[in-house]
């Protein structure tokens, strides 16, 4: 038994429409994609469906109250809300290096999660 | 128990401030109510800040007598309180045949009015004059006297001078009654408690019918009638000259008119409502405010337009001020119907008051330490580059823009908060000092705006508010959802 | 006294623009390069950008917008660029004499032998759409909320209508959504999404937030903070059909509504302005009409990937050290580049066939209306065809980029005008 679905790729800016023949949980055919990327997308989208998370966690003594981080990898769709609630708990010090793994195997799913910036220490502002 | 007050004045707005300026000059204990969070909340901060010259009124009015009066104080208020004034004249403009009688009945009213200086000045003197009139233009009667002033800057500095000079000003207190004893009224209550005073002064704009009527004085209703405005970019679509259509019987028509910061003002319209509160800018009056304007400046652009208001004007049933001690309600005084030309007569109206409060037994004696000048703090964009490197020097916080559009910097914003008339709420600061009033209308400022505020208050960011309780501007940290909470 | 400075080039802005302009202009060979930024720190609005989606043209990496802005930062303190930060420009004079402010040296006099603007852009309002109705807390723009949530860490409502479906505002849909807040709606005016597709399915579809196209705020309510928004359908015209009102209950409008180039200190020095754009006119080498003044990025035309303005910043970059420098190209003759059918606009507006030799040109443009078909871009001097490619579709919100090659030389050579077309295959 065959099914068709129609995604929309979301590698790249360009956003081509994917139609794709998926017999059970297996692709059997993708048409519409620029590139390679594409056949990749919508086999995943289809079994394992992944989304780079971005969010922001507490930092202490920062420029900023709050750094942005990001998932190293894509990450279980079905699991960004929980990923969201786990990152709410977190709370790092000032200075922070961009690239330093702030949670590392995120959830178990051996993602990391990533400082997106360098955050470093809170000056005081010059005041005469 | 405070000891009573010999006044109480209903109302911040710029008859509330001009009364509470006046009174400050003599030895009297004067308090100011205002119900918002700052002062100039109401129909004074939403009109067309034009110093009227009084060629509109119908001869023998008090609205004609105190417009001229008024008009005749500016300079010396203005120079005195340092609050933006120019007296650039204003033109009315005949547009049609029939638009041309109007004129001379308008320039005969001005002469009985006391106006001086008009003349009728031909179509093509008005396009040499201004540029951007419609072609059309046949003629335009020119009042030399008439002006544009901000009247924000106006009310507040009047308060300011007022506190300085030693009047009491309480902000978020609103009066729900008024507390007769033996058939006098000796005071108010408010939401904050009952305060005592030998005379109160009904300056309650939009509400002074029903202030009145707590005191047993009917007869005198105020209808809102709503005019809408729009704010073009000081860039683009700039006029240089105040200009009115024809009049019709209800409104001075809708105008176009620059602002003392140069921006291109129009509007307002005319419509009665009901709803005292209703300041609802709608697709049917925008629409009829553009038209109208464009009769007169046909290349005003849509796109230039940075914003829209609306304001409301507090139209008495009799079509003139009514200002008088009533004889049913010893103790008070009504201030009431003030709609245009308000704004102009609101130092004459305070003048006018004081003699009633004197026919009414109060002792004005002068003070010796009274102080009618009022300086206002330094506005960083109008200095010269050296000017603003000794101000930085002083006060480093003068080298922070917060606000990119019209340059006003950290320095102003946190004097403005700790004012002798203090700007607690966003709008209050925006009055006062332009922040957020450019063509980026605050996107930028906001969020260092709502840091400084908390920081200068000793409140948290949430308890910033746009304009008072109930209008905060953020509702919790980024990372305090705990993942249940449910809208 | 004012604290005097002398630069080879200036750069006023630390954006994405800004920060490869600077760096260009170090590589070029220019000694002394400042940017001056008014924030407290570079990288512009790329700070609070802290979704994914940037680099895969010029890093080959898909980053979020803080990592993308921190290559460049690193790259530009690496190349011995200065910076004056937490500064603004107040004053540009012609002679390029700069007047900027800041808390430690007041007013700052600086000279530079060649100035790159990069100032960005900022976000339509409220104001501008004149949408009737109270004038109540809770309406913002996208970014100054994005600003608030992601950087000052405080959320500006509970529950959201969102106008636009440009990406910041499908973006801010799903932040909002992931930190707790509910997303009633996104509304668009016109018939088509204006971001790109890819936002609306990662940031709406995944989330299940309803998008309405042909729909717009009639009417803000709540006189305090918002307490609802009036949302109407509109015909063709974009005029409200009557009947169709709804009222949907919310304490927060967010408007994601388009951006305006920043080009007052441009507009104040008489530079010759696109109106269509908002930004300067511009040759291929981003030089304006002033001599010694160069622009780069969004201070130019809005973009759609931060990728084209690094590129555009690294070629003003270039321009600039080279005129600082003495060594630009004495200036031979001009093309005009023109917008032809369903090209709302084309920039560079003017092209020397010169620049060739260097190397292939670039042309970049917006369509005016959507063609979700196979199309053709034609590039015609003086009404000739001279060149044409295919593309798969063409959307008003993606930009279209033509890569000149150096062999249309001989063609465009002779030519005055190259005009821009997209049409469908005959």
């Amino acid at each position: 038994m065959t099914d068709k679905a129609s995604l929309i790729c979301i590698t790249c800016p360009m956003g081509c429409r994917l139609d794709v023949t998926v017999e059970g949980d297996k692709v059997v055919s993708v048409e519409g994609q620029a590139c390679k990327r594409g056949l990749a997308y919508a086999q995943d989208e289809i079994t394992d469906p992944r989304r780079v998370v971005t969010t922001t966690v507490r930092v202490v003594n920062g420029r900023h109250p709050l750094l942005p981080v990001y998932t190293e990898r894509p990450f279980p769709k079905h699991q960004i809300f929980p990923l969201l609630q786990e990152l709410r708990r977190v709370t790092v010090m000032a200075p922070v290096r961009a690239g330093q793994v702030i949670l590392a195997n995120a959830l178990g799913t051996g993602i990391n999660v990533l400082a997106s910036r360098d955050m470093p220490l809170r000056e005081e502002p010059c005041v005469s | 128990m405070d000891d009573p007050y010999d006044v109480i004045i209903v109302g911040g707005g710029v008859v509330g401030c001009f009364i509470a300026r006046a009174l400050s000059r003599y030895r009297v204990r004067v308090l100011l109510l205002e119900r918002e969070s700052d002062v100039c909340s109401g129909t004074s901060k939403a009109n067309t800040a034009i110093v009227h010259a009084g060629y509109d009124a119908k001869p023998g009015t008090l609205k004609a007598a105190l417009n001229v009066a008024g008009n005749r104080m500016y300079d010396q208020v203005c120079a005195e309180l340092d609050v933006p004034f120019h007296r650039c004249g204003t033109y009315v403009v005949a547009l049609t045949e029939e638009d041309l009688y109007t004129l001379d009945d308008l320039y005969h009213r001005g002469m009985q009015n006391g106006v001086s200086g008009m003349r009728i000045i031909s179509g093509e003197e008005m396009r040499r004059v201004e540029p951007l009139v419609n072609p059309d233009a046949r003629g335009a009667l020119y009042a030399p006297t008439g002006g544009i002033v901000d009247p924000f800057l106006l009310t507040i500095a009047a308060a300011e001078n007022a506190v300085l000079n030693g009047v009491h000003l309480r902000l978020e207190t609103e009066v729900t009654d008024l507390i007769r004893q033996n058939g006098r009224i000796v005071g108010v209550s408010t939401n904050r408690g009952q305060i005592f005073g030998r005379f109160v002064i009904n300056a309650a704009g939009l509400h002074a019918d029903q202030l009145m009527a707590k005191a047993g004085v009917h007869g005198f209703t105020i209808t809102p009638r709503k005019g809408e405005y729009y704010v073009f970019d000081r860039e683009k679509s700039r006029v240089r000259t105040v200009l009115f259509p024809c009049p019709t019987p209800i409104s001075k028509g809708i105008l176009v008119t620059p602002t003392t910061h140069g921006n291109t003002l129009i509007g307002p319209n005319a419509v009665d409502i009901r709803d005292k509160e209703d300041v609802t800018v709608t697709p049917e009056g925008l629409e009829e405010v553009f038209a109208g304007a464009q009769r007169l400046v046909p290349t005003l652009e849509r796109r230039d337009v940075i914003a829209v208001f609306a304001g409301l004007r507090a139209s008495g049933s009799t079509g003139d001020f009514l200002i008088e001690a009533p004889a049913q309600a010893p103790g008070l005084i009504n201030v009431a119907g003030i709609e245009s030309p308000g704004l102009t007569a609101a130092p004459a109206i305070a003048e006018f008051v004081l003699d009633l409060l004197r026919e009414c037994g109060l002792a004005l004696l002068e003070k010796a330490n009274y102080n009618p000048i009022r300086r206002s703090p330094p506005r960083f964009s109008e200095l010269s580059h050296r000017e603003k490197a000794a101000l930085i020097a002083q006060d480093a916080r003068y080298g922070r823009i917060v606000c990119r559009c019209e340059t006003v910097t950290e320095g102003e914003i946190v004097a403005a908060i700790h004012a002798p008339v203090p700007a607690r709420t966003y709008d209050a600061l925006k009055r006062r000092t332009r922040l957020g009033a450019g063509r980026c209308q605050g996107g930028f400022d906001t969020p260092r705006v709502i840091h400084i505020l908390a920081r200068e208050l000793g409140l948290p960011p949430t308890a910033i508010t746009k304009k008072g309780p109930g209008s905060e501007f953020v509702v919790r940290k980024t990372k305090e959802w705990d993942g249940n909470e449910k809208v | 006294m004012l604290k005097t400075l002398s630069y080879d080039v200036v750069v006023i802005g630390g954006g994405p623009g800004g920060l490869a302009a600077a760096i260009a202009a170090r590589e070029r060979g220019a000694e002394r390069v400042c940017i001056i930024e008014r924030a407290e720190e570079l990288g512009g609005i790329l700070q609070q950008c802290i979704h994914n989606g940037f680099g895969l043209e010029v890093l080959g990496t898909d980053l979020p917008g803080p990592a993308y802005a921190q290559h460049f930062i690193t790259r530009v303190y690496q190349a011995g660029v200065q910076t004056l930060l937490d500064t603004m420009v107040l004053e540009v004079t012609p002679q390029r004499v700069l007047y900027a402010t800041n808390a430690r040296d007041g007013i700052l006099e600086i000279e530079a032998g060649a100035v790159v603007f990069s100032m960005g852009c900022r976000e339509r309002t409220r104001g501008a759409l004149a949408i009737p109705g109270t004038r109540p807390a809770g309406v913002y723009t996208a970014g100054t909320a994005q600003r608030l949530v992601n950087i000052e860490g405080y959320m500006p409502g509970r529950r959201f209508v969102i106008l636009g479906s440009g990406d910041i505002g499908m973006i801010m849909a799903r932040r909002l959504t992931l930190e707790g807040a509910q997303v009633e709606r996104v509304l668009e005016i016109v018939p088509y999404l204006s971001g790109l597709k890819r936002n609306y399915v990662q940031c709406l579809q995944d989330f299940g937030i309803p998008l309405q196209l042909s729909h717009t705020v009639r009417e803000i309510k709540g006189n305090k903070r918002v307490e609802a928004v009036v949302a109407v359908a509109v015909d063709e015209r974009w005029q409200p059909i009557p009947g169709s009102e709804e009222v949907i209950p919310c304490d927060t409008l967010l408007l994601s509504v388009g951006l305006i180039p920043e080009n007052e200190l441009s507009r104040r020095l008489g530079i010759a302005m696109d109106p269509v754009t908002g930004g300067p006119i511009v040759d291929e080498g981003m030089g304006t009409s002033l001599s010694g003044f160069f622009a780069a990025g969004n201070v130019v035309h809005v973009y759609d990937l931060v990728d084209w303005v690094t590129m555009a910043g690294e070629v003003a970059g270039r321009s600039a050290a080279a005129y600082a420098l003495g060594m630009a190209p004495a200036s031979v003759y001009r093309l005009r580049v023109v917008a032809g059918d369903n090209v709302r606009y084309v920039v560079p507006h003017l092209f020397h066939p010169e620049s060739l030799a260097q190397g292939p040109q670039q042309l970049q443009l917006r369509v005016r209306e959507p063609i979700e078909e196979k199309v053709q871009v034609i590039l015609e001097a003086d009404g000739v065809e001279i060149w044409r490619k295919t593309e798969r579709y063409v959307r008003p919100g993606e930009m279209v980029t033509v890569k000149l090659m150096p062999d249309l030389y001989d063609r465009l050579k002779p030519a005055s005008t190259l005009t821009v077309s997209v049409r469908k295959p005959r």
